[in-house]
């Protein structure tokens, strides 16, 4: 038995037929082929999977397709916006905050939501929001820093934003 | 570099110009050696466009999920298919009866053991495999095997290598021929009677039990495969979680009996190895056997709870050592006693002549004239594994073991742990320096990164501090931990060293092209270690490309050269090697094409490094650059050069690189809690030249983090029927950004003589060094009451244990002032 639904990824409208049980996370990989957002636990722990939930960060893994039919999933194939690489994908490159990449995907999303509630967080409060995401290779360090470069290049965006529009 | 050790084409082994020198060619614009080139990689991984084994899909592509036993210890009675048979969507059930049809319910280990593929007769460890569906999507394979019905006699289970040993002990493998006990071999080194003699002598010996628990490599992507057995042309692809590609095809092709041409083994982007991806799995020959035998694409892609359960465990080692020494701290001997637990099967991953890796490092950076260590290895009912997690082949059980027994001779004596290590490390001028074990370190000056890590730390300070705050009788207690620790990597020499035969050599073929960019392929396999770009970072130094216009392959046995593929920090010393030759054999060759445009003769021409071109010896504006000579080389090839600018190069390293570091930790004892706070962690790792600063401060920042999770979290743990305790992410604790501290890196340089561009290995040199100084500084803290020894993981429980045996509770009488007259309300 399955159920019609729909899922708006990245801005595209997807209708799919999927099974009451079918995990979010595989909705997203095997149906739609957004293989982005990776799993990498069974237990809700390590955050790979993680994407954004109408604007919220969530773990994919840990959610029914079904359950979140009609929602807007953004997926770290949604971040670029027209091949213009977001800050937060900018700072994970600039401070080597990636080796093998697994984890990038679900990282970067967390963090991308630390940053719209907290536009400048302290490495304590970078290091509390990644606490859901696990990553075996960098050691946290780069990735903290990778935030808090994100961080700077968003504030003076929006500055500038600021700016040219007349200070509105 | 002695002569015996010089080979064939070892003109090419050293720069002509005395090597790269990374300080000089900062900034020369093309991404060379020392530079912090930012990664070719990481475009792909921020945008989600890696492709990992999982992301793989193909047309009539089926999923296979295994069927694993609830014991430890059962005999098999019987396999019933039909339910999970009649699950609509499920297209095979496999048992080991169906896979012997093939000679594939077994397959051979690297030990010379043989592992069940499926379980034929007998289950050994919890989580075996024990048959397999195979059906349309994931989900039906779960359900086909939710209705497989399997009937298990119950035995009982031993799960401690020393109770393994008993006489009594259940047998484990009543399947090898005559077997009757659960020890699987001896093994020992160095020269027993010396070293007796070195006790006899000494004025002061002490000995110290240590268990290095069991611990798992846990990358976030687990294992897997996509097996596609193409009927039409007869061949065997398998895109697979691969950190040894070609060794895996030739395993797979001597298993399977289908010829090495008609197997391909690709190894996409890998979510990380640390070890746990060099062995071969049962699943994934499960997968490849489903495909052949149903002609359709199979995929296996294991769940957390089967890597952490199933797949290669680390360490495992109960160690007793002893040391003998003078009054004044000079080691004179040392003696090793190990047991070592290999779980079911004799399945470590290691070179074929080393059942113990190479353990006998043990001797460390110290000039120990006489060692000698006994080894015995046992089965017991648990996963097989050993060798993994940043290990490079149990050097990090030997480097624990020394930098641990130095602390404790340090506290016998009552002399400073970096003053003790200070007078017995080997002096820089003893290197090449052969070691009471029979290895030869290449270069090393312990001293001077001691020093560096002494005056980084404020050593001093952090001594009057620990004491002021025992004056003070502060709730918090001070620890400082050293390791000074020497590494051996790059396996290896092919005369030692050889996985299943294949000596363990590695490669790189480097075809330039006309237009003057190159594809660069090589024999390792990155899982994140950034080869990508630093392998094009040693091309561009050699060739005087720019690293944009170098593309580096790897993980494709059908294009790439054999190599032995990437694990024991093995890449830089030997496939980086093998990439400076063979890029020194084309700048040869291009020398000559140089000779030819700019018609001079070949011995007037000079490599000029800083501008990357050939020039006429004293006319330096007579020259082309390596670009115009690519072009040549296809458009006017001289007469006596075959067209086409290429070469391979195939590198037998005359030895292994010895790369050292100095780590300090200081942490804080919470005498009420137990809990432990790394306040600072200081590592300097020297690694010879270096390729890409930024790469390796990755790198240590990772081993670190995984050597802190060692010391603190981590452990695999049994109850006495067999089941794993801690067997997925609730509770086997990764560390996350809250666990982990800042780090301080630093380094010095001291090249490797024998190494092309005199760089050394460094991966695993922080998961090796950083556990015994964690471990030092704890017990650091505690010293002062007589504390020896604290087994890992130092979790808040255990440490409060060891607190309060030693009287360093706090009382909380002292810290609460109750008033005995006044109970608190009833309300």
């Amino acid at each position: 038995m399955t159920h019609d639904i729909t899922l708006t990824v990245n801005g595209t409208e997807h209708e799919l037929s999927v099974e009451p049980r079918t995990l979010l996370i595989h909705a997203l990989r095997d149906e739609m082929g957004y293989t982005g957002p990776n799993v990498g636990c069974e237990s809700s722990m390590c955050g790979a999977c993680t994407v954004h939930l109408d604007g919220d960060a969530v773990k994919s893994c840990t959610l029914l397709a079904v359950q979140v039919d009609g929602a807007e999933v953004t997926t770290v194939e949604g971040l670029a916006d027209d091949g213009e690489f977001h800050p937060i994908q900018q700072g994970f490159q600039e401070e080597h905050g990636l080796q093998c990449g697994y984890c990038t995907p679900g990282m970067m999303m967390t963090s991308l939501q630390l940053l719209e509630e907290n536009p400048d967080p302290s490495e304590a409060e970078i290091r509390e929001a990644l606490e859901g995401n696990l990553c075996r290779c960098t050691g946290y360090q780069n990735i903290v820093r990778a935030v808090e470069n994100a961080a700077e290049t968003m504030r003076s965006q929006k500055q500038e934003l600021a700016a040219d529009g007349g200070g509105d | 570099m002695s002569s015996e050790t010089e080979k064939p084409d070892a003109k090419y082994r050293h720069d002509e110009d005395g090597g790269p020198d990374p300080e000089a060619h900062h900034g020369h614009g093309r991404g060379g050696m020392g530079q912090e080139v930012k990664r070719k990689e990481d475009r792909r991984f921020i945008t989600g466009r890696g492709n990992y084994v999982d992301d793989i899909k193909k047309d009539g592509m089926l999923h296979c999920h295994v069927v694993r036993s609830p014991h430890a210890h059962a005999y098999v009675k019987s396999i019933n298919k039909e339910r999970a048979l009649n699950v609509d969507g499920v297209v095979a059930v496999l048992t080991a009866e169906d896979l012997a049809e093939y000679d594939l319910a077994t397959m051979p280990t690297l030990m010379d053991d043989t592992q069940d593929v499926l379980v034929q007769d007998k289950v050994k460890f919890q989580s075996q495999e024990v048959a397999a569906v195979i059906a349309t999507d994931r989900y039906i394979a779960k359900d086909g095997a939710d209705k497989v019905e399997v009937k298990y006699e119950t035995l009982d289970a031993v799960v401690d290598a020393r109770k393994a040993l008993e006489p009594d002990a259940p047998l484990v493998r009543d399947d090898i021929e005559d077997n009757d006990s659960n020890h699987i071999f001896t093994w020992e080194t160095g020269d027993k009677e010396a070293t007796e003699k070195a006790f006899e002598d000494a004025d002061v010996t002490v000995e110290q039990d240590m268990y290095y628990q069991r611990i798992h490599p846990a990358p976030i992507e687990t294992c897997g495969c996509v097996a596609d057995w193409d009927t039409a042309n007869e061949k065997m692809t398998v895109h697979l979680t691969s950190q040894a590609p070609h060794a895996h095809r030739t395993l797979f092709s001597m298993v399977s009996g289908i010829p090495e041409h008609k197997v391909r083994i690709v190894s996409p982007d890998v979510g990380g190895g640390f070890g746990n991806k060099v062995p071969i799995y049962p699943g994934y020959v499960i997968a490849a056997a489903a495909s052949y035998v149903i002609g359709q694409p199979v995929k296996w892609v294991e769940e957390r709870s089967e890597n952490i359960q199933t797949t290669h465990f680390a360490r495992d080692y109960e160690m007793t050592g002893r040391v003998a020494a003078t009054k004044d701290g000079i080691i004179q001997g040392i003696d090793v006693d190990v047991l070592a637990d290999h779980g079911a099967y004799n399945a470590a991953a290691q070179p074929s002549k080393f059942p113990a890796g190479f353990f006998k490092i043990f001797t460390g950076s110290y000039d120990v004239p006489a060692a000698y260590c006994k080894l015995d290895a046992a089965y017991t009912n648990t996963a097989p594994g050993g060798i993994a997690y940043r290990c490079s082949f149990r050097v990090t059980e030997a480097v624990y073991l020394i930098e641990r027994m130095v602390k404790v001779l340090s506290q016998e004596l009552d002399m400073d742990p970096a003053e003790i290590r200070r007078k017995n490390f080997i002096p820089k001028e003893a290197f090449p320096y052969e070691s009471a074990t029979g290895w030869t370190y290449d270069s090393g000056d312990y001293e001077r990164a001691l020093d560096k890590a002494l005056d980084a730390v404020d050593y001093d300070g952090l001594r009057e501090e620990q004491q002021r705050r025992l004056d003070a009788d502060d709730d918090k207690l001070l620890g400082i931990g050293f390791s000074t620790f020497t590494e051996i990597v790059g396996a290896g020499p092919g005369k030692q060293c050889d996985i299943a035969g294949v000596e363990m050599f590695d490669s790189a073929e480097i075809r330039v092209h006309p237009t003057g960019n190159a594809t660069v392929r090589i024999g390792v396999q990155t899982q994140g270690q950034g080869h990508e770009t630093t392998f094009a970072q040693i091309v561009a130094e050699e060739l005087g490309l720019d690293v944009e216009d170098i593309t580096v392959e790897h993980g494709d046995t059908d294009t790439d050269p054999y190599g032995l593929g990437t694990y024991a920090s093995r890449s830089t010393p030997v496939g980086g090697a093998a990439t400076a030759v063979a890029a020194r054999k084309v700048r040869e060759k291009a020398k000559s094409i140089a000779a030819n445009e700019l018609e001079v003769a070949e011995e007037d021409i000079v490599w000029d490094r800083s501008s990357g071109a050939f020039q006429v010896k004293g006319a330096p504006d007579r020259g082309v650059t390596m670009k115009e000579v690519a072009f040549a080389s296809y458009t006017n090839s001289p007469a006596n050069e075959e067209p086409g600018l290429e070469a391979v190069d195939y590198y037998d390293p005359p030895n292994m690189t010895f790369p050292f570091g100095a780590y300090v930790c200081v942490v804080e004892v919470d005498r009420e809690t137990g809990e432990v706070d790394i306040r600072k962690f200081y590592a300097l790792d020297d690694c010879g030249n270096r390729i890409n600063p930024m790469v390796i401060e990755g790198q240590v920042h990772g081993g670190l983090a995984q050597g802190i999770a060692t010391a603190m979290l981590e452990e695999v743990t049994f109850d006495d029927n067999g089941n794993v305790t801690a067997g997925d992410f609730m509770n086997y604790l990764l560390p996350t950004a809250m666990e982990i501290p800042h780090m301080d890196t630093d380094y010095t340089v001291t090249p490797s003589p024998h190494h092309p561009i005199g760089a050394k290995g460094v991966g695993e040199s922080p998961t090796v060094g950083s556990p015994p100084a964690i471990v030092n500084a704890v017990v650091d803290a505690m010293a002062h009451a007589g504390v020896r020894h604290i087994d890992m993981p130092m979790t808040p429980d255990r440490v409060w244990s060891v607190l309060n045996e030693a009287g360093l509770t706090l009382d909380p009488a002292e810290r609460f002032e109750f008033d005995a007259g006044e109970t608190p309300a009833d309300d």
